[in-house]
Order: structure tokens, then C-alpha cells, then sequence
């Protein structure tokens, strides 16, 4: 069989119906043999930094491994960016990339880069394909690896030579590891230490990751709060894993945290942490972070535990296997006194936020007009990253797990619009959301013409105040208001761009305006953009200034500082 | 002088294959740990490779190590050999400067520390050395006054101790 063949039948194997893909040089024989494929749809991104993304988001809205295609050299660096970001998030991908004929590699040969050496720090493994009869085997394997344990992307560059060759060797079966065996079941003295633990604890709270949301562990995890009566917090990675409305439920902690959430991680004297890498975003000063709890670490990656946040209690596995076993162990006390406490934060968190969105035009109102008028329409909802990112997190009514996709470790600009398109691709019955900014959205505009040529009834939604909001904000707060490079008021009209695309344009410029635009694109069946015209000014409140512990909640802008040096200095850290 | 943090010796088994050792270096240099010292040989088995690492650190640190090493994808196994329980060598090749009336006396030292002759020409003598690093240092402090042209050393290999 032709290599591209053993490409192609692998995909298959492994369940792959959809691919991003760029041509070029030294990938023309796989898309040559994908000319007479129907099996599996191929789809042109204009940027293979987008396909990256797209592939990304695809795989966060369906769990499924997402697979993208590109060629050597350019191709294969512009995915760079695309591969760190699914790294930091733990999301599945398969990067298939051709690299030049096998006697070429080492010769500076046009359009080669070393994609094994570059990927190495920034995917979860990858490989060469140096002999066509290993390439059944390690695409197997990439596809393995990038779901399994805790999931991340996996390279496999493959020369054209590879690709052309005639192979004998079979597709393999079964695929054995033995370097590579991820713990799933957890200790089953050390899941009893927990329950004691829960039992025992006055002041529990739980903290969910990202992990939760990768083990389709939701369930569980709605399961094991309710069943011990726990309070729980949310990573951004793992909004939705717990419905917002629950009454126990506080939302996200950290730099942009609820004060419920924060004041919760302070006051409880058990945390127990399921799936999650403690985020310095998170933790804010570790020293000062849960300074009264026994901390209980879950994690499938061992590396995760007691790296940044000591752990009282490690346990190694998978989050559902672990909580669907400790269930059974739980009781339920009463704690009357720490849930009082809890619904008082809870209440006044509310109406803190509540009150960002009360009136004129805002970005945290936008975000919630679009939850309210998308609540029956298994809506996902997308964001670029900056402070849209943020009020997205705050104001969305997160519901279920994938519906909400953000890029968290890597604060990757330009990943909205991308995310967004293999989102729809991956649900095409969701009513798909992107929120972007008016500088990501630059990052990744050319994929609006992805958008038109599929037809994605996608509904992109600008938060436009002219400028870098976030490092504005950072640069208003700590910096002494020396706004450095982050004006855009040279912005395009975002309208006529879509429209040049082919897509419908809205514009809203006051708070009256933000119902009726949404409702008609909503309402409309194709792909829209709504430029939403924001102030300048406006600022992510509540916010621990960087390097602070969680105690120390902003939610105004500090006053001016008096000298201006003294304020660099401050925000030096 | 200040207080020195522990010396750690990381036994890794791993894939016999190319990238692989690269893999491992980027490791530690990504994440900010320093290597001492660093072996690779193949295994009784050709299909494995042993790393023997030397590092300094907490043992915060080290557990970090340990750990990233081990969730390497091609690294089958991962340990540390404590200080009580292992067996450790270092390799050094010591070429002196040594004029003919001076080579007894470097044969007489060479003789307590175990060392041996390996090459002599007119006007220099090369000595191999093996041993723990204290003995390999107080050997080359006690022939430095005949003059070192050029000395190698190689990375440390240890061995657990047998049961």
C-alpha cells in the first residue's frame, strides 16, 4: 500500500472524519491520494495557524482527537503557535506535517525546518517518520498518545519519500507502550483518605480543572458535590462542569475571580483540587494561597501535583474514576455556618457583577444578552483573549462542559475566530458564538472567508474599544497610565471587512442597540459580524493585582501613583 | 562557603533511539535545572538506553525531575539511587607534563590512588583514574604541581547496590 494510503486508512482507523488542512510542496502526495477520499472531509483554513486552532477547537466542543495537515518549513512553523496553545490546555491533536525527502533532511534543503526539534518543548511527543515501515505504527501511536492520560498535541512529520514509499508492513492492531503507561485508577487507600478527609471537613471547597471537562467527568463531579454537599469554584478550563445557577456553585477564582470564589479559597480549610495545574492566574501569591486548608490534589498528570502548590494529599488517576469511586464514601453534614457564608459571597458576587451589565452599553451586558437570547439553542460559546475573555468567563451562563471555549494556558490572540469554526464544524446543531476583540480578530481575520466558504452560521460578536484592553488596563493600573502601543483607533470598519467577505454585518453603538442586533443575528441563518463599540476605558472588574494573594480583590482602578518611577517599579514583578 | 544543596544521582531507562537524549536535555533546560553530569550507555537489553544524571537540589526539585522524566513518552522507567545504596564511578584522563627523571615518582602516586599509566612519551605522561569524585580530585590536586596540559573527565555512571 502507498504511504498516503497508510495515512489516509489510519485517520480512518482512528475515527477521523474531518481534517484541517493546507497544501504545499512537500504534503502534495497526501493530497493527492485525499483527491479521490470521501471518508474524510478536508477542510482549507487560510492560515495553517488557523487550521491549528480550528483543529483545536473542533476537538474541545466534541472530545474527539483533532487533526490538521500542513506542509514543511512555513507550514509547519506557522503551527507552532496552534500546538503550544493545545499543549497548555491539555486538548488532543494530531499534527501531521510533510517534512523534505528523507535524503535531504540536514542539507538547509528548500522549505526545512527541524519540526522535531522545534515541536519537542511545546507538544506532548513527536516523531519523525525515518522509515516508511514505521508509519502505520507512530500515527497510531500519535492519535494514543494525544487522547490518553492527560491529552496533548502530537507531531508526526513525515518526508515526501515516506509518504510515496510502498509499504508492506500491515496497519497495526494494538499499539503497546511499555515507556508510556498513564495511571488511570487512582489508590484506592489514598481515595479513602479522601473521603475521610471530605467527611471530616468543616469548611470544604472543591476546585475544578480542566481535567474534569478532558475525562467527561462532569456528571461525576455534579455527583460528588451534591452527594457531600461541597461548594465549588471553577478554572476557566473547567466553566460549565457546574451550572452557574447552582446555588453552591461560585464561579471562577483568580486574577479575575469572583470575590465569592477567592474569599472561599481563603476561608476553607479543605480544598480539594480535581484536574488542575494551580495556575499562577489562579493561586495569584502561592505563599498566601488557601493559607488555612489541607489541600487534596487529583490529577492524571503526576507532574501536575505539588508543583506550584504544595499537596497534602496527592492521588494520581483519572477524574472520573477516581470520583465515581468516592462517591460511594461520602456523607453529607450539615455545615450550616461555612454554606451560610457561602450564599452570602455568592449573593454579593451576583450582585457585583450584576451590576457591571445594569445599563448603558457594556461588554458584560453584550455577554449577557447573548446567554439569555441563546439559553434553547445549545449554545457554544467561543472567545479570542483579553478582557472580552474575561467578561465572557464572569457573565456567560455557563451550563454544560464544552460549551465554553477559551484559550487558557497560552493566552493565544487569534485563536477565537479559528476555535469558533471547528467548534461549529464539530457541533453544527449548536449555535455558535465567537467573541472576539478588535485586536485578536485581526490576528486570524482571513479565516472570515473560511467562515463564508462553509457557511457557518456562526455569530461573531466584536467587542471593539479601539484598543489592547487588557495591556491598557495593566498599563493604567500598574504602569503610571503610559499607554505603550496600545491604541488601534486606525482600526478598519470591521462592518465592510464582513461584508467584503460575504458575510452580514450589524453595528451597535449604545446599550439599546445590543437585544436587537443580537436577536437578528441570531435570527438570520448564515454568518454574522457584530461590531459592538465599547468605551476605551472600561476595565475587568474584580481583579487581584499580579503577584498578590487572593485577598487583595480590585474592583476599581487604583488611584494615580504618585511618581511615576515608583509605579513602574510596582509593576516590574 | 555556602550551604551546598544535596547531590542527586537520577537513574533513567529509555528508548534506544535517536531524539531521544534530546529530548531529555530540552527537558532540563526548559525547565530551568541544571545538569551536573551526564552518561548514556545502552542497556543489557539494545533496545534500552540508561541515563545516569547527576543534579543539585531540594528535593522539591528533585521530585520535579523525577517526575517530568518519568512522564517523558519514550522513558520507561525512572530512580534515584541514594547516596547509602549506590555504587558510583567517575572516569578522568590526566595528561601531565613529566621529564623522563619524573616519572617514577608520578608512577609511586599513581600506585596508592589505583591509577594507571595509560600512554607515556618524552615529554608527557597520561594517567587514568577511577573512582568517586574525592579520590579523583585529591589525585588531581597532588598532580597538579607536575603540570596538567589537559585533563578529561566523563559523567558519572552509578550502580545500585546488589541485595
Amino acid at each position: 500500500m502507498l504511504g498516503t494510503r497508510v495515512i489516509i486508512e489510519t485517520l480512518k482507523r482512528e475515527g477521523v472524519d474531518l481534517a484541517f488542512a493546507y497544501p504545499g510542496g512537500q504534503i502534495t502526495p497526501l493530497f493527492d491520494e485525499f483527491y479521490d477520499e470521501r471518508d474524510i472531509r478536508l477542510i482549507l483554513p487560510r492560515h495553517e495557524q488557523a487550521g491549528a486552532h480550528a483543529a483545536d477547537g473542533y476537538a474541545r466542543a466534541t472530545g474527539k482527537v483533532g487533526v490538521v495537515i500542513t506542509t514543511s518549513g512555513p507550514g509547519a512553523t506557522n503551527l507552532a503557535t496552534g500546538i503550544a496553545n493545545a499543549h497548555l490546555d491539555s486538548v488532543p491533536l494530531v499534527a501531521i506535517t510533510g517534512q523534505v525527502p528523507s535524503p535531504l533532511i540536514g542539507n538547509d534543503a528548500f522549505q526545512e525546518v527541524d519540526v522535531v526539534g522545534i515541536t519537542r518543548s511545546i507538544s506532548k511527543h513527536n516523531y519523525l517518520v525515518s522509515s516508511p515501515g514505521d508509519l502505520a505504527f507512530m500515527l497510531r501511536a500519535a492519535f494514543h498518545i494525544a487522547r490518553s492520560g492527560r491529552p496533548g498535541p502530537v507531531v508526526v512529520d513525515i518526508p515526501s519519500d515516506v509518504q510515496r514509499a510502498e509499504i508492506a508492513r500491515p496497519i497495526p492492531d494494538k499499539i503497546v507502550l511499555p515507556s508510556y503507561q498513564p495511571n488511570y485508577e487512582g489508590n484506592p487507600r489514598q481515595i479513602e483518605r479522601i473521603a475521610g478527609l471530605i467527611n471530616a471537613a468543616s469548611r470544604p471547597l472543591l476546585y475544578v480543572g480542566g481535567g474534569v471537562v478532558g475525562s467527561e467527568a462532569a456528571d461525576d463531579l455534579r455527583l460528588t458535590a451534591a452527594t457531600a454537599g461541597l461548594p465549588a469554584v471553577a478554572s476557566l478550563m473547567a466553566l460549565g462542569t457546574l451550572p452557574f445557577d447552582d446555588p453552591l456553585f461560585l464561579g471562577m477564582p483568580g486574577m479575575h475571580g469572583t470575590p465569592a470564589a477567592n474569599r472561599a479559597i481563603m476561608n476553607c480549610d479543605l480544598l480539594i483540587a480535581v484536574g488542575t495545574r494551580f495556575d499562577d492566574r489562579v493561586t495569584g501569591k502561592t505563599e498566601s494561597f488557601a493559607p488555612l486548608a489541607k489541600i487534596i490534589h487529583i490529577d492524571v498528570d503526576p507532574t501536575s501535583v505539588a508543583k506550584n502548590v504544595r499537596a497534602d494529599l496527592p492521588v494520581i488517576g483519572d477524574a472520573g474514576n477516581i470520583l465515581r469511586r468516592l462517591v460511594p464514601q461520602l456523607k453529607k453534614r450539615e455545615r450550616r455556618e461555612w454554606l451560610e457564608e457561602i450564599a452570602l459571597w455568592r449573593e454579593e458576587s451576583a450582585a457585583l457583577l450584576g451590576r457591571q451589565a445594569a445599563s448603558g452599553l457594556s461588554a458584560p451586558r453584550v455577554v449577557r444578552e447573548m446567554a439569555r437570547l441563546s439559553r434553547d439553542l445549545q449554545p457554544i460559546l467561543v472567545t479570542d483573549v483579553g478582557q472580552h475573555q474575561m467578561w465572557a468567563a464572569l457573565h456567560w451562563e455557563h451550563r454544560r462542559p464544552r460549551g465554553f471555549i477559551s484559550s487558557g494556558g497560552l493566552g493565544t490572540m487569534g485563536f477565537g475566530l479559528p476555535a469558533a469554526v471547528g467548534a461549529q464544524l464539530g457541533r453544527p446543531d449548536s449555535l455558535v458564538f465567537c467573541l472576539s476583540g478588535d485586536g485578536g480578530l485581526q490576528m486570524n481575520i482571513q479565516e472570515l472567508c473560511t467562515v463564508r466558504r462553509l457557511d457557518l452560521p456562526i455569530k461573531i460578536v466584536v467587542i471593539n474599544n479601539g484598543c489592547l484592553g487588557m495591556v491598557r488596563q495593566w498599563q493604567e493600573f500598574f504602569w503610571g497610565r503610559r499607554y505603550s502601543h496600545v491604541d488601534l483607533d486606525d482600526n478598519p470598519d470591521f462592518g465592510r471587512i464582513a461584508e467584503a467577505y460575504g458575510l452580514r454585518a450589524l453595528a451597535v453603538n449604545d446599550g439599546e442597540g445590543v437585544s436587537p442586533a443580537l436577536e437578528e443575528a441570531i435570527r438570520h441563518p448564515g454568518p454574522v459580524l457584530v461590531d459592538v463599540r465599547v468605551g476605551k476605558g472600561d476595565n475587568v472588574f474584580p481583579m487581584v493585582p499580579p503577584g498578590e494573594g487572593l485577598d487583595r480583590i480590585l474592583l476599581s482602578a487604583p488611584p494615580a501613583a504618585e511618581g511615576e518611577s515608583a509605579s513602574r517599579e510596582a509593576g516590574a514583578g | 562557603m555556602p550551604a551546598r544543596e544535596k547531590r542527586h544521582i537520577i537513574s533513567a531507562v529509555v528508548e534506544n533511539r535517536p531524539g531521544v537524549l534530546a529530548r531529555v536535555v530540552s527537558l532540563f533546560s526548559a525547565r530551568g535545572f541544571n545538569i551536573e553530569s551526564l552518561n548514556v550507555g545502552e542497556t543489557e537489553n539494545p533496545r534500552w538506553s540508561r541515563m545516569t544524571i547527576a543534579v543539585s537540589g531540594d528535593d522539591g526539585i528533585i521530585e520535579q525531575i523525577r517526575k517530568q522524566l518519568e512522564k517523558l513518552v519514550d522513558t520507561l522507567k525512572v530512580g534515584e539511587l541514594s547516596e547509602s545504596a549506590r555504587i558510583e564511578r567517575d572516569l578522568a584522563l590526566i595528561k601531565l607534563r613529566m621529564p623522563p627523571a619524573r616519572r617514577g615518582e608520578m608512577r609511586d602516586l599513581a600506585d596508592i590512588f589505583r591509577a594507571r599509566v595509560a600512554d607515556v612519551t618524552e615529554r608527557h605522561m597520561t594517567v587514568e583514574i577511577s573512582g568517586d569524585e574525592d579520590k579523583i580530585e585529591a589525585f588531581v590536586r597532588l598532580a597538579a604541581p607536575f603540570g596538567i596540559v589537559e585533563m578529561v573527565r566523563a559523567g558519572r555512571i552509578a550502580i545500585k547496590r546488589g541485595d
